[in-house]
């Protein structure tokens, strides 16, 4: 018995890892927009519907500044550092087109494809240093996440040698046990990042940081502290998210024997299993705005103020536009999902993100015939809903 | 079938050269652009898609007369 009066509480845990939350079950195929309450007792809207999704993503009277009086926390740490400067996913036109440009060029179609062959290396030097340890393994710790930190290591100019750090950091800024823990890590890391940046004044390398530290830094065109923040959010972005959708994709795939099947006979079906499972699994679940106009929509009136939340994984399985969207189907087109967002925000990373998941799935499922789950499934533990999906640890053999 | 790329709004996502890459690219900068030779499209049936693809509706496509 579901009581519609009463609202849902945002964001909730999911119950299996690649389905969205049995909570969120009396907000799908009802309105496209609902009310929901967040962890601080505060009423938000919901955004459900794929059509109004696409359309309020696009809307300029939706901002992403979150000190904005209203702006929709879903934790205790994400309003922790509220005050700390988050560029790009943070900033609104016309300053977010300006930070977007400075490393755009960077992170084109292209420039993806031109990173592939690299790609490739560390995916195989990964993999081989796992097979030769195991089985079995710990697939997060030994290729999921090892590999999108490698990628964007090399792509920022950030030393590998450092990853136990920022990785660490990282996971503390989105999953620590306590506000105060999260708000400690984002600092650890902006003094991490100062250090290197200023290094890099002094001895150039030929990443992404080092062209922004000597094109722009020493124009004066943006200030160290923006660097800083811009630093911190490309390379957090650049490895949590690729990891967690390689630890839930391998996971997916293994829990749908006949679509892994099908996909070792025909790895031509790949470009297409990575969107749709982009679409099924919408690991960031719960984009995040709030409104700086009254906006009118079907009936209801988002006010000034009110803050308004997207569940990904609800709006990507719309029944109106997605048949039979609960279902895995590589053959389905699954395009215009919003796994990556929609609207000036939507992934800066994501051309990116399609290589390094295809890559290391071809990968992974061309060199190990036998991948299995080394313990029972409902025995691996995953993330809690409050943050970006995924396995928190994924024990496989081979 | 005329094809406009409003460069002011394109963010550079890629979803247009992803979509339809025989009609189009990214420029140096990251921003959308026509391959030459294929400014109309070349009677692609992705181009549409392309633009629906399009996180900021920088793309538009319409019939030419004539």
């Amino acid at each position: 018995m579901t009581d519609l009066t009463e609202p849902v509480v945002f964001p909730q845990d999911r119950t299996c890892p690649y389905h969205p939350p049995t909570a969120y079950d009396p907000l799908r195929g009802t309105r496209p927009l609902t009310e929901i309450t967040l962890f601080d007792g505060r009423r938000a809207w919901l955004v459900t519907g794929h059509a109004l999704a696409r359309q309020l993503l696009a809307d300029p009277r939706l901002s992403s500044n979150r000190n904005r009086p209203g702006f929709p926390m879903t934790t205790p740490r994400f309003a922790q550092v509220r005050d700390r400067r988050l560029a790009l996913l943070g900033v609104d036109d016309p300053e977010h087109r300006v930070q977007r440009r400075m490393v755009l060029p960077e992170f084109t179609l292209k420039r993806a494809d031109a990173l592939r062959p690299r790609i490739e290396e560390i995916v195989d030097e990964r993999l081989e240093a796992m097979i030769a340890q195991g089985p079995p393994a710990d697939l997060v710790a030994a290729f999921a996440l090892p590999v999108p930190s490698m990628v964007i290591c090399a792509l920022l100019g950030v030393p590998y040698a450092d990853h136990d750090f920022f990785e660490e950091q990282s996971r503390r800024l989105l999953r620590g046990p306590t506000a105060a823990d999260a708000e400690a890590a984002r600092t650890r890391l902006e003094v991490y990042l100062g250090e290197l940046i200023d290094r890099k004044r002094k001895d150039p390398g030929d990443g992404l940081l080092d062209d922004l530290v000597h094109q722009q830094l020493r124009d004066g065109v943006i200030d160290r502290e923006l660097l800083i923040a811009m630093a911190i959010i490309l390379l957090v972005a650049g490895h949590e998210t690729t990891a967690n959708m390689i630890s839930l994709g391998t996971y997916t795939l293994l829990q749908h024997p006949e679509r892994l099947a099908e996909l070792r006979a025909d790895p031509a079906l790949l470009p297409g299993a990575v969107e749709e499972l982009m679409r099924m699994l919408s690991i960031a679940d719960g984009l995040l705005r709030v409104a700086t106009e009254d906006i009118e929509t079907g009936g209801t009136t988002i006010r000034a103020g009110d803050g308004v939340v997207f569940a990904t994984s609800v709006i990507n399985r719309d029944e109106s536009v997605y048949a039979d969207p609960d279902t895995l189907d590589f053959h389905r087109p699954a395009r215009h999902h919003v796994a990556f967002g929609f609207g000036i925000h939507q992934c800066l990373g994501q051309n990116l993100a399609r290589a390094e998941l295809e890559i290391a799935l071809r990968a992974l499922l061309g060199r190990l015939p036998g991948l299995r789950l080394a313990v029972p499934a409902e025995e691996i533990p995953f993330k809690p809903g409050d943050t970006i999906q995924g396995m928190l640890e994924l024990p496989v053999a081979w | 079938m005329r094809i406009d790329i409003d460069k002011d709004v394109c963010i550079g996502a890629g979803q247009c050269a992803l979509t339809a890459p025989d009609v189009f690219t990214q420029d140096d900068e990251g921003y959308s652009t026509l391959l030459p030779g294929r400014e109309d499209g070349g009677d692609s049936p992705l181009v549409r898609e392309a633009a629906r693809a399009c996180p900021v509706a920088a793309i538009t496509v319409s019939e030419t007369v004539g």
